[in-house]
């Protein structure tokens, strides 16, 4: 880790407590000659209210931290504290969002919502009301009856945030919930993820791979190395909020984007290096 | 503009496909009144309708109906009852899977109809027989397909259920099993069908039961149009079992 990611990483220390604190947090997929070391070493803090960003080129184990942070992956090296409590597995903290879209289709956008609090066994009208708090926040009233399947991928992905901040998670943890939407849908629903994170002052980190949405949502920004995944640096992004997507066309965001970049571009053309490698390797030995 | 509604109706579907069936009746009578069919193998669809009433009252078929219903009802809810369980055990163990799932797969192409004298040496010339053969054959299409959807729901689902730390029998009941649904219906509908022919098939063989047994005595007797009459009354009982199923599901998953 370079000297800037450490004195970022260790920073929040002199103010409040960290709420997420990530620490030399290490993973290998595999044993011998056939072994991935997916992550290595990696350690930041999120603050209580904070909004984190952590960005890689594919294959930098961007979603192997997010398993292991959401406790889906049980057995890694090091340490993820919450509370000072190791996350070993699924934690009540932590509100996972996936990349993928994860609507119940059975149930309807009310329901889907109401989902988390039927498994707590609060009352029918308590949990319909608070669902209905989530979703005039993430902007679907009037479609508490429909279907997923009658509604766009924006919205579906703003059901599963709702049903993912009903349970009111003291993390909001997000793996690239946006890559599967088109740039414009994207930078809406980064609007009002944005917003949502103002109004409940709600703890967020996000995985993505994307320049311009880590750069309009976030505090700071863990840029990552390729394969193992590393912290390559933390940037602080001093942007002012309350921030719109109007933020893009800032010199100061453009900039931003640019110092980022150049970070990356390193690290994904080693990513793409690697994999055209393999692939001609792959086809030798098939041809061979 | 009003056949646009007409269209939307719901009645339009029920009367598109009473006036096929109308249509194709009308069709083989014209065949079979210029001699284009021959009359000795195919009845006129007026006498089959006419021979309705006469079937009703002397073969007794009311009574024919609730045997033959009865036994389709015990072995139609057996095969669920059996199957799913089957099935859930077959992903859940995939040792188990990977043992007996080709075996199953066998079972549904094996004609186990033609080993009811075995049946008949276990359980006797009773309906009992007829709704073990059923379930037997009935079965291999509700594992298999319960097998595929609980295999195949979507993984992020399940991760859903595992970050909102849901016990297996949670993620069983309010995740797999609803995900799983469509696809374990079709599996059910395979398995009815399986299930229909084959109780009516065997009551044929075994000569002995409702309706299975009337066509065969009516076969027997060369009653043509009494033959054709009896089979509409399986038909008519095959669709009220079918009309159940679709109720069933439509009551238990929602529109997707």
């Amino acid at each position: 880790m370079s000297s800037a990611s450490t004195a970022a990483a260790t920073r929040p220390a002199t103010e409040a407590q960290p709420q997420l604190v990530i620490d030399n947090v290490s993973k290998q997929f595999g044993e011998g000659p056939e072994a991935v070391l997916a992550v290595d070493q990696v350690s930041f803090n999120v603050m209580p209210g904070e909004f984190v960003a952590c960005i890689g080129p594919s294959g930098c184990g961007k979603s192997t931290l997010f398993n292991i942070i959401g406790g889906l992956l049980g057995e890694y090296v090091g340490n993820v504290m919450i509370d000072k409590e190791r996350i070993a597995g699924p934690h009540p903290a932590v509100g996972m969002v996936f990349q993928e879209e994860s609507t119940f289709p059975w149930r309807n956008v009310l329901d889907n919502v109401c989902f988390p609090l039927e498994l707590q066994k609060i009352a029918k009208s308590e949990r319909q009301d608070r669902a209905q708090k989530f979703i005039d926040i993430v902007g679907l009233q009037g479609f508490e009856k429909r279907m997923p399947s009658e509604l766009s991928g924006g919205m579906k992905q703003r059901v599963s945030i709702a049903r993912t901040l009903v349970s009111g998670p003291q993390i909001l943890l997000m793996d690239e919930p946006f890559a599967a939407l088109d740039e414009q849908t994207r930078l809406l629903l980064g609007d009002k993820i944005t917003q949502i994170q103002q109004d409940l002052h709600q703890t967020t980190l996000l995985i993505t791979h994307n320049l311009t949405e880590a750069v309009q949502l976030s505090d700071r920004i863990v840029v990552m190395t390729y394969r193992p995944g590393r912290v390559k640096r933390i940037v602080d992004i001093d942007l002012p909020r309350p921030r719109t997507s109007d933020v893009v066309s800032s010199a100061a965001f453009g900039k931003y984007v640019a110092e980022i970049w150049g970070d990356l571009r390193e690290e994904a053309s080693r990513g793409m290096a690697e994999s055209e490698s393999s692939t001609a390797t792959r086809g030798k030995s098939a041809r061979g | 503009m009003a056949s646009a509604s007409l269209m939307k109706s719901r009645w339009f579907p029920i009367a598109v496909g009473a006036s096929s069936v109308f249509a194709v009746f009308a069709l083989l009578e014209l065949l079979l009144k210029i001699g284009l069919v021959n009359r000795y193998i195919v009845p006129f669809p007026s006498d089959v309708v006419m021979a309705l009433e006469r079937i009703i009252v002397e073969e007794n078929v009311p009574a024919r109906i609730r045997e033959t219903g009865f036994e389709m009802l015990c072995s139609c809810v057996a095969v669920i009852l059996i199957g799913v369980p089957i099935g859930t055990a077959l992903y859940r163990y995939r040792a188990l899977r990977r043992a007996i799932v080709d075996w199953v797969a066998a079972m549904a192409a094996a004609p186990l109809v033609l080993a009811f004298p075995l049946f008949l040496v276990l359980f006797g010339r009773s309906s009992l027989t007829i709704i073990v053969m059923s379930i037997i054959t009935g079965l291999a299409p509700i594992i298999i397909k319960t097998t595929e959807g609980l295999s195949g729901v979507r993984p992020v689902l399940m991760n859903v259920g595992r970050s909102l730390k849901l016990t297996d029998t949670q993620m069983f009941w309010k995740i797999l099993m609803p995900a799983a649904l469509p696809v374990i219906f079709s599996g059910i509908r395979l398995s009815w069908t399986f299930v229909l022919i084959s109780v009516v098939g065997i009551e044929f063989l075994i000569n002995l039961g409702g309706l299975g047994q009337l066509i065969n005595d009516l076969a027997e007797r060369y009653d043509l149009p009494g033959t054709y009459a009896a089979i509409s009354f399986v038909i008519i009982v095959s669709v009220c079992f079918f009309m159940l199923l679709e109720r069933v599901e439509t009551w238990l998953r929602p529109i997707r």
